[in-house]
């Protein structure tokens, strides 16, 4: 506690002008600290048992940190790269180096080499504070071309002893060292967090690099803390929220809701105990605001399915009747609409006997708000949640600007995206691609000016690279990424990510890929769950060997080739996508893998990558072969490298015929 | 990585060893040394003698001849609990885990020894027992934070995979503190990656702790890897005994695994 009692009478003598506004971390962590010391500001799991940090605790670890950094010679504008999972001292390091003046760059934590050397050269990282010996290792590995790192901190002491480099501190040795620091300087930390003002930089985020090379958003103070605190007014974020962090660090939405949203509203955030317990963690926390991408909801979604199928004969009738009262009355109840009183009287029971069981399983008992984005969530996964009685919502956001739009309460529709907060200004180009101004809008890209002037046009407005249009509501849809959306060869509508997220919804299918631009029909690429396909398989006695063989199987083309079906049945619905039905597919023999390049870090697809490694693939699909022959390179988790050879099967998929307007009256 | 280790004076001797099941001759005449902080692998042949080899150092079979000498006290029989209570753990060629319990049971399981309260004490799980018991709990916590199994702490580890069960099971003879332990076979059955991990843990246990072991392992390019000295059994006889790249080049080393015909 001392150092937050120096800090702050310290602090009080520059004036009360620097404090009036709490206009970056540093001092929002220090207000925090003095106004409620001993509320939790982080949690972590440790040996089993969750640890508490208070906010004071917090501004005195930080603090410790950014003298220690100061000692090391960090200086006004250097970079700190940060690599890790969710841990707190990963956390406090953002902070740290902004107390300093300086800028936290988070690198994706499961990146190789390669990649995390491009980003800390662009970056021209000077300190890299990571959490472990495989961190570690992988900047060992690149060192030699990173002529500006100067060191690196590392958090988890295990199997770094016989590391004897100088340029190498434990994380402890630098908090000793920023202890006799301060005590050698008093007053110098309070004064350089007296600098930080508003519009500094304040942090750099990598883009996951869909196409090519990731790119840097430098984001203000400003940006991050007034988009932060417009969402935390609209949706009525206090103090008392639990939150569980687990996506990656160096992702823009964790940046938000696990960091900033948590300084600016002073709600506690837990870090899981490893990347395997996140789903146990979750369900002893309990949190009661929740983010997470389509795929985790989807992921759970197919764990509750498979668990129900191997579940006795009563317990899957009870399920699967009162998940239909769900859906009837669950959503509408939610969005306080009228209910019959039967059905609400059969809410109620399904309620104590199937809900309220699965959400506490879940974790999901306390759930006040949910969001996801990243990608569209299938309408039939949003109903599910919603029709449990767990508000989840969907908002729109970008690296590039923070959070742009959110579904109001009450207005929820699996198919939008919400309305503006606050601040945000949209609208829809000639091109259907939305463009916006906000205050969240980012700085430009770290030294590249050309994508900088591309993406910020001169007249203000940002181009998000989505397509999208207004509906009557008000509420802006999202159909794809703007230069993805294109035309069959006879002109029919072809979005792509809209096909995939229908395919996806499938408990059976992990990952799709759809082709159809300038070709005469749609055609897809299938990534089976192993897990969800290996129980399929299990429980009609079916063997295989492992995931290539099981992917082979006539067994499993027809599983798949029914869910296609399904999905020609949705499009046949929608008038101007009825013509993009899909007509042949191939199951992948191997998964998609961010290591091989097919899919990118937040586990997006990489189409025309795909396309091109998978050529032999996509052109049988166009042709009339019955299967196709290819050689494809893996790497294996080790790093080295094999080549997989493989003959698939190609399969045919009936085509529904467009609904109702064919046959008209009389 | 072993310029800072100090491998020390022998923790264990075994003299002149001889064992035989009626008229068949497990193991002849076989002296081994195990030393301090070391990792020594046991090799050899199918039915060279080398689980016989373990068994009689922790106390399973009873010699016909020979001596062991552990930590300054030389016997010549003695029982595996004894053995245990010494502080000589073991895991085995095939996993012997209590598998209707959790991992964290398991573990706990190998604490046993160390508990000073009686049954009784325990069943009323109140002041000194209860807090005996958490200080257990603490120290099996930090094997499973150790070994990286925190995700199946409470599963029962029957339903977990045969590479994970290796691993427990290495948890559960860690969880004696044990100043030898002994391993049969840590990686048989495993896949690359498993085998990787395994080793991993092996070198790390005998790095942070200091542990002594002694290990029986078929693949060749994990035991040169990991061990600072190899002993080679073929036949019931010791033939090689030195530092892994000796022995490599070692000619009746090379005759035995290659099938010379014996007299």
């Amino acid at each position: 506690m001392a150092l937050v009692e120096t800090a702050r009478s310290v602090a009080l003598p520059v004036g009360r002008g620097a404090r009036d506004r709490l206009d970056t971390f540093p001092k929002l962590l220090l207000d925090r600290a003095a106004r409620s010391p001993h509320r939790p500001a982080i949690r972590e799991k440790n040996f089993g048992i969750w640890q508490s940090w208070s906010w004071g605790d917090t501004a005195r670890e930080v603090q410790e940190l950014a003298a220690g950094l100061a000692a090391l010679g960090f200086k006004r504008g250097d970079k700190l790269g940060i690599i890790g999972d969710n841990r707190p001292r990963l956390y406090w390091a953002i902070p740290a180096a902004q107390a300093l003046g300086g800028v936290p760059v988070p690198v994706y934590q499961d990146a190789v080499a390669a990649e995390m050397e491009f980003v800390l050269d662009h970056a021209e990282v000077r300190f890299v504070i990571a959490e472990d010996q495989e961190q570690v290792d992988k900047l060992l590995a690149v060192r030699e071309r990173l002529p500006r790192l100067e060191g690196i901190i590392y958090d988890d002491p295990r199997g770094m002893r016989h590391y004897a480099y100088p340029f190498l501190h434990a994380y402890e040795a630098i908090q000793e060292q920023g202890r006799r620091f301060a005590a050698a300087h008093p007053g110098f930390l309070a004064q350089e967090i007296a600098k930080g003002k508003g519009d500094d930089l304040a942090v750099i985020l990598y883009t996951s690099g869909t196409t090519g090379q990731p790119k840097g958003v430098m984001l203000s103070f400003d940006n991050v803390i007034i988009t932060a605190q417009n969402a935390i007014e609209r949706e009525g974020l206090r103090e008392d929220e639990e939150v569980l962090a687990y996506l990656p660090i160096a992702w823009a939405g964790d940046h938000i809701f696990s960091f900033a949203q948590s300084y600016c509203a002073g709600f506690c955030v837990s870090c899981p105990e490893s990347g395997a317990t996140v789903m146990i963690d979750l369900r002893e926390l309990g949190p009661t605001y929740f983010f997470a991408p389509p795929r985790i909801y989807e992921n759970i979604l197919t764990q509750v399915m498979i668990r129900m199928e191997d579940a006795g004969w009563l317990k899957r009738r009870m399920f699967h009747y009162f998940m239909g009262v769900a859906r009837r009355a669950g959503g509408r109840i939610l969005d306080k609409e009228r209910v019959s009183p039967k059905d609400r009287l059969l809410y109620w029971l399904g309620g104590i006997l199937v809900y309220g069981p699965l959400k506490n399983t879940l974790g999901f008992s306390r759930i006040r708000l949910a969001y996801t984005a990243g990608e569209a969530i299938g309408p039939d996964l949003f109903t599910f949640y919603r029709s449990l009685g767990i508000n989840i919502k969907q908002l729109y956001a970008m690296t590039e600007a923070s959070i742009l739009c959110i579904q109001p309460n009450g207005e929820v529709k699996p198919n939008t995206v919400g309305t503006p907060v606050d601040g945000v200004e949209l609208k829809i180009a000639e091109n259907g691609e939305v463009l916006y101004r906000s205050p969240g809008v980012f700085a430009g890209y770290f030294k590249n000016a050309p994508a900088t002037a591309e993406t910020k046009r001169a007249d203000g407005w940002v181009h998000s690279g989505d397509a999208g249009f207004f509906g009557e509501d008000g509420h802006l849809h999202i159909i794809d990424r703007a230069k993805d959306v294109g035309k069959l060869r006879d002109g029919t509508l072809f979005a792509p990510k809209f096909i995939e997220n229908k395919l996806k919804f499938s408990p059976y299918i992990k990952e799709a890929v759809a082709y159809g631009p300038d070709r005469p029909y749609t055609a897809v690429l299938v990534n089976i769950d192993a897990q969800a396909v290996g129980n399929w398989a299990e429980r009609r006695g079916i063997t295989y060997g492992g995931y290539a063989d099981l992917a082979a199987l006539d067994a499993v083309y027809d599983l798949v080739r029914e869910c296609i079906e399904q999905v020609n049945r949705d499009l046949a619905r929608e008038p101007h996508l009825a013509g993009s039905q899909i007509r042949r597919f191939l199951v992948l023999h191997k998964e998609l893998d961010a290591d091989d390049g097919e899919l990118t870090r937040t586990r997006k697809v990489r189409r025309r990558f795909i396309g091109e490694r998978f050529k032999p693939f996509v052109e049988a699909l166009y042709s009339d072969a019955k299967t196709a022959r290819i050689e494809t390179e893996v790497t294996f988790e080790d790093g080295r490298k094999g080549m997989l050879k493989a003959e698939l099967k190609i399969g045919d998929a009936a085509i529904a015929t467009p609904a109702a307007p064919l046959r008209k009256a009389g | 990585m072993s310029a800072a280790k100090r491998i020390g004076e022998p923790i264990l001797r075994a003299d002149r060893i001889s064992l035989a099941f009626g008229g068949v001759k497990a193991l002849t005449d076989i002296s081994i040394e195990i030393r301090q902080h070391e990792i020594l692998a046991i090799i050899g042949p199918n039915g060279a003698g080398k689980t016989s080899m373990l068994n009689v150092i922790n106390g399973f079979y009873h010699p016909q001849q020979g001596t062991i000498t552990f930590k300054g006290a030389t016997r010549r029989r003695m029982r595996p609990y004894q053995a245990a209570a010494q502080g000589i753990a073991r895991t085995f060629q095939n996993v012997a885990l209590f598998r209707g319990m959790t991992t964290l049971d398991n573990i706990m399981t190998g604490r046993l020894l160390r508990m000073k309260r009686n049954f009784l004490w325990q069943a009323l799980h109140w002041g000194p027992a209860l807090k005996e018991e958490l200080e257990h709990r603490e120290f099996a916590e930090r094997i499973i934070d150790f070994l990286e199994i925190q995700a199946i702490r409470k599963t029962p580890v029957g339903q977990l995979p045969y590479g994970l069960q290796k691993r427990v099971e290495l948890g559960r003879a860690l969880a004696m503190e044990p100043d030898l332990l002994l391993l049969d076979e840590p990686m048989a059955g495993m896949n690359v990656e498993e085998k990787e991990d395994m080793s991993r843990f092996i070198l790390d246990v005998n790095d942070e702790f200091g542990t002594t072991m002694a290990l029986i392992e078929h693949d060749m390019g994990v035991v040169m890897d990991i061990s600072d000295r190899v002993v080679v059994l073929d036949y019931g006889r010791k033939i090689a005994d030195g530092a892994p790249d000796a022995v490599r080049a070692d000619r009746a080393v090379i005759d035995a695994y290659l099938g010379v015909p014996h007299e």
